[in-house]
């Protein structure tokens, strides 16, 4: 699945996109932020307040404990500040 | 005649009166326009500000404006409504976003307005980065947006 990276996640992570393959245990997008902060002192910075952490699948947000099973798009980004 | 919806994200700025005159133009229906513009500040907190930079997710920002649009419409007897969020090196003084709603009456063109800026604030992917006179850094996200979003779902 594709994941891509907003703002400050961006920034952390140091890519805004990138092609994954989580192991099957990772079901929810709550496991996936816990997967992806165990790849690298960038990604352990982007993920490690994860309540701050918005995430969307598909362009629609969703929470936590969604299941990341039928994604073809993942997001995370810091909470919104547009208007 | 049916609701002319215009929802667009851009670097370049935008010209208000032309957009009301798009939304309003051979059409004799409109009683009522309400025009919101969010203006970048010179200022933030005591700290002079050099410029915002506006990033958004393509795609999901549009998604997320149409879908608050559409129950926009649902909500309020609009004729019609333009959004336009701009992205990009924003300077003190320019436009960054703008809300246009009409109506037949100033009531709903006026909560319509307010409800689509509420909701384009707490929920459509964009993020300002600040550029001050020292330091540069993403502008934190205010509670107060998000409950002004939620009161809409009250009641």
């Amino acid at each position: 699945m594709k994941v891509k990276y907003f703002a400050w996640v961006r920034e952390r992570v140091g890519k805004a996109e990138e092609n994954i393959e989580p192991p099957p245990d990772v079901q929810t997008v709550a496991d996936l932020i816990g997967w992806l902060a165990q790849r690298g002192e960038g990604y352990a910075h982007a993920f490690e307040t994860p309540r701050v952490i918005r995430a969307a699948i598909d362009h629609a947000h969703v929470k936590s404990d969604a299941t990341i099973a039928s994604a073809r798009e993942i997001a995370f980004f810091p909470p919104m500040t547009g208007g | 005649m049916t609701a002319q919806v215009s929802i667009r994200i851009q670097e370049a700025d935008f010209d208000i009166a032309r957009e009301i005159a798009a939304l309003t133009g051979g059409r004799t229906d409109i009683g009522a326009v309400v025009s919101f513009s969010g203006i970048c500040r010179g200022r933030e907190g005591g700290e002079a500000i050099s410029a915002l930079t506006l990033e958004h997710y393509p795609g999901m920002a549009e998604a997320e404006i149409a879908r608050h649009a559409a129950a926009a419409m649902a909500r309020w007897p609009l004729t019609g409504l333009t959004v336009i969020h701009r992205v990009g090196r924003i300077a003190p003084g320019e436009n960054i976003v703008l809300v246009l709603t009409a109506s037949q009456h100033r009531q709903a063109a006026f909560q319509a307005a307010e409800f689509l800026m509420d909701y384009l604030k707490a929920s459509a992917p964009f993020w300002k980065r600040e550029e001050g006179a020292d330091r540069t850094g993403w502008v934190d996200a205010r509670a107060h947006d998000d409950e002004a979003a939620a009161r809409w779902t009250k009641s």
